[in-house]
Order: C-alpha cells, then sequence, then structure tokens
C-alpha cells in the first residue's frame, strides 16, 4: 500500500494540492511544504499549543492532524489572520505589553486568546488563565499574555458599549 | 518527533472501514479525531502499517434521544458533547466532565469514542460512563455488541474491544429525578491528565444515600468503582461522619501506583480529600457544578 495521500484544502482563503506522506502532520505540512513559518512545531505530541491554528473555523493542535485527513478542510494560520486584520488589536496588546518575550508561542498564544474572546467577550482573569492553560510560554510571561488579553476585551467592549 | 511511514485509508460508510480493515490487516489502526493516537505515534509506542480514518463516516455521528436512554455516535468531539442540548438536559455530568477534558484545541478534535477505546486510566470520560451505568455499543463487519461500561475496561489501556471492532455509540440513560452527580480531579496543569480524579453519582430518598457509584479515575489501570466507600455511605444521610466513613474506606477500595507526578500515598490522600469534596457538593443543590 502506498504512503503517499493526494490532498486538495484551502489553506488561508486559497486552494492548495498536494502530494505528501501519510505521516506528515499539519504543522509540517505549513512549513516544510507551503513555507508558513508563523505556525511552531513545539513539542509535536499535544501538549504545548504552540502550532495551534484554526481548522473550519475552530482551534486544533496542528501536530495532532495529519495533513492527510484535511482534504477539503479550511485552515488558517497567524500568517492569514494577521492579514485579515482580524486581532490586530489583540496583537497590538501583546506588543504593548510585552507578552512576547522570545516569541516561540506567541502565534498559538493569540490564536488561542481570540478564541475565547471570540466565545466570552467578557473574561475574567482565571478564565483567560484557564482557556490559556494548554499554551506553554517557557519565557514565562504569562502575567503579561494575561494583561495582553484583558486590555485587548476592555478596549473592545469600550468601543461596543459606549 | 515524528511517526513511522504507513498508508493512509479513508472511509466513507461503516461497511468500508470494514472492508478496508480487511484489506489492511488486523495492525491497521482506527483513527477518528486523533488526538491521542497521533501523539502515540510520534513517539513511536506503536507503529500500526495502516490507519483508517473513520472521521466522515456518517454511521459514527450524532446525538439522540430515545426511550429515557441518550445515544452519542462514537464521533462526537468533546466540544460538542458539552454544549448539546440533549447531553446537558439529560446526562449532565457529560456536560460538567468536558471542561476537565485537555484543553480546548483538543476539545474540538477528541471524540467520546477515541477517549473510550484509547482508555487512558486518567482519562475523565471512562470513568463518567462507569459511574452512569453506560452501554458501550461495538461494531464488527458482522454483529453489533453491547458492552456494559463497567465491564468494557479491562486493563491499562485496555478494552474489552475485540479484534477489528470498533466503537459505534454509547447510550446513556437519561438522568432521573432525585440523582445528582458531580466530577472533580486535580491534575498539574489545568487540562492534563487528572493525579486523581473521582465521579460520584447519588440518588437520595428523603436525605439518606440510597443509590449511586463512586468511580475514580487516574489511581488504577482502569476506573476504579469504590464499593467499600459506596457501602459506608448506602442508607445513611450524607453527614460529616458518614463521608469520613466513606473516606476511610478508600484505602480497601484503591490501590494506586506511583509515577513521576505522584506517589502512592499523595495519590490516596487525594482521593480521599477528592471524595469529601464531591460528596459535599451533592449536598449543595443549587451548586452548578451539581449535574
Amino acid at each position: 500500500m502506498s504512503t503517499a495521500v493526494d490532498i486538495c484544502l484551502t489553506v488561508n482563503g486559497e486552494r492548495v494540492s498536494r502530494r505528501i506522506e501519510a505521516r506528515r502532520h499539519l504543522v509540517d505540512f505549513l512549513r516544510l511544504d507551503l513555507g508558513l513559518m508563523g505556525t511552531r512545531a513545539g513539542c509535536e505530541h499535544g501538549m504545548c499549543g504552540a502550532c495551534t491554528v484554526r481548522v473550519d473555523g475552530r482551534i486544533a493542535r496542528g501536530c495532532l492532524l495529519l495533513a492527510a485527513a484535511l482534504d477539503g478542510a479550511e485552515v488558517e494560520t497567524i500568517e492569514g489572520v494577521s492579514q485579515s486584520g482580524e486581532m490586530r488589536d489583540l496583537q497590538d496588546a501583546f506588543i504593548t505589553r510585552n507578552a512576547c518575550q522570545c516569541g516561540y508561542c506567541t502565534p498559538g498564544m493569540l490564536l488561542t486568546a481570540a478564541d475565547l474572546l471570540s466565545v466570552n467577550p467578557h473574561p475574567t482573569r482565571a478564565q483567560i488563565r484557564e482557556h490559556l492553560a494548554g499554551n506553554y510560554c517557557r519565557c514565562t510571561g504569562y502575567q503579561a499574555i494575561v494583561d495582553a488579553v484583558e486590555a485587548t476585551a476592555a478596549g473592545r467592549n469600550a468601543k461596543s458599549e459606549p | 518527533m515524528k511517526p513511522a511511514p504507513f498508508s493512509y485509508l479513508r472511509a466513507g460508510s461503516l461497511a468500508d472501514i470494514f472492508d478496508k480493515w480487511e484489506a489492511a490487516g488486523a495492525d491497521a489502526r482506527v483513527l477518528a479525531g486523533g488526538q491521542s493516537l497521533l501523539a502515540t505515534l510520534a513517539f513511536r509506542l506503536s507503529t500500526p502499517p495502516a490507519l483508517i480514518d473513520v472521521s466522515r463516516v456518517p454511521e459514527l455521528t450524532g446525538i439522540s434521544a430515545d426511550d429515557g436512554r441518550i445515544r452519542v455516535g462514537a464521533l462526537t468531539t468533546h466540544a460538542e458533547l458539552g454544549a448539546h442540548p440533549l447531553v446537558r438536559q439529560h446526562v449532565p455530568l457529560l456536560a460538567a466532565a468536558v471542561p476537565l477534558i485537555a484543553h480546548p484545541a483538543v476539545r474540538n478534535r477528541g471524540t467520546i469514542g477515541g477517549s473510550l477505546a484509547y482508555a487512558d486510566p486518567a482519562a475523565e470520560l471512562p470513568a463518567c460512563c462507569v459511574a452512569l451505568d453506560a452501554v458501550i455499543i461495538a461494531q464488527s463487519a458482522t454483529a453489533e455488541r453491547r458492552i456494559p461500561a463497567a465491564q468494557f475496561f479491562t486493563g491499562l489501556y485496555a478494552t474489552a474491544l475485540g479484534e477489528k471492532e470498533l466503537i459505534a455509540a454509547i447510550e446513556f440513560p437519561a438522568r432521573k429525578a432525585q440523582q445528582r452527580s458531580t466530577i472533580l480531579e486535580l491534575a498539574r496543569r489545568s487540562g492534563d491528565y487528572a493525579m486523581a480524579g473521582v465521579v460520584a453519582r447519588a440518588v437520595f430518598k428523603d436525605e439518606a444515600f440510597v443509590d449511586g457509584k463512586l468511580v475514580f479515575f487516574g489511581v488504577g489501570e482502569a476506573p476504579v468503582t469504590a464499593d467499600a466507600a459506596m457501602l459506608a455511605l448506602t442508607g445513611r444521610p450524607l453527614t460529616d461522619e458518614a463521608i469520613a466513613r466513606a473516606e476511610a474506606a478508600l484505602d480497601t477500595d484503591l490501590n494506586p501506583e506511583a509515577d513521576q507526578h505522584a506517589s502512592a500515598e499523595m495519590r490516596r490522600h487525594l482521593s480521599r480529600v477528592l471524595l469529601g469534596r464531591a460528596l459535599r457538593r451533592l449536598l449543595r443543590t443549587e451548586e452548578a457544578c451539581v449535574a
């Protein structure tokens, strides 16, 4: 039996067709086959959250998804959401609050934090920590990251509730 | 680390799964959400020759209610399980368990069938299934079997599933009036596998604890039903004294192993603490955490 698989999917709005090895996970597919280096390969077994991307609109661990299984899927990475500007305020808050130190965890943190804010526009600090619990920051800059998410929520709420 | 090479087969229907499994051989593994399987492949803890992707098989999806039972398709993700109105109304314990399972990104892909088939001793859903007297519906090429959850988990990462047999669905009895349940766990990091956890289900009559189940996870090779602790409570009101007797009885029920996360004695201690907290929660019906 062949270990090669043909897939056709959408990545950041663009149709992509490739022949890949069945064992290729989504992070390697994005980084090595498509050259999208924003998604990080951290632990590669689902613990660290550095590889968080959006698949069909919901966040997922890129290292725990086979690219072969994603035929027809819609994948969004940090490159895509940066280009669309949908979380510009969150990204700005990360910079302002010094919430990206080495930057390795930042794309995963941003996508996970944006996921929280999409379902809970008024999170408490405890809820922010709980939602981000699956994302490791080995600079241990958690305080600043929680500050940035909290500031973003406050900013959005001030805008929507004059 | 990267997995060893394997071939990938996508099944389109239930019958197609078994055709492909027959062709690929019994060592081929079923891929659903992949949230445990892909990690074990990355560690090369297993090196199957082929994966059969069942994630698009319609017969394994959906949640429905019928005659006092809630049927949950094996492909139901943890996120879907926790949000589904039938689950929230009739099996609220499952909805209470979902936030304890891993992290949001994993809950979006991981499935209930996958969690039960993988049978991690520290996982929440196997313990919930045992506590709720769920029935695992197993499907092979030729037959369907109904396996009570209490008989399904046979050891460390081991289940009653036979060769080329998979989980199609899980059936839960709908909650009866007077029944309360809760789940609690302790982990080093929120969302990690628990060092110890408990699912408590109780039926009360005139304040007395008349029926139910106490099931621990993370403290044995499979979910552990605490019969001695249960006996210490049955037929009595849930007083501090009764709770203390149940905590003491856990020494008979539990025989945890030590690992890098906690010693055996620490696990015993955490189990006693969790049992006391869980039972006191059951008394406070107004709390949202009592399901």
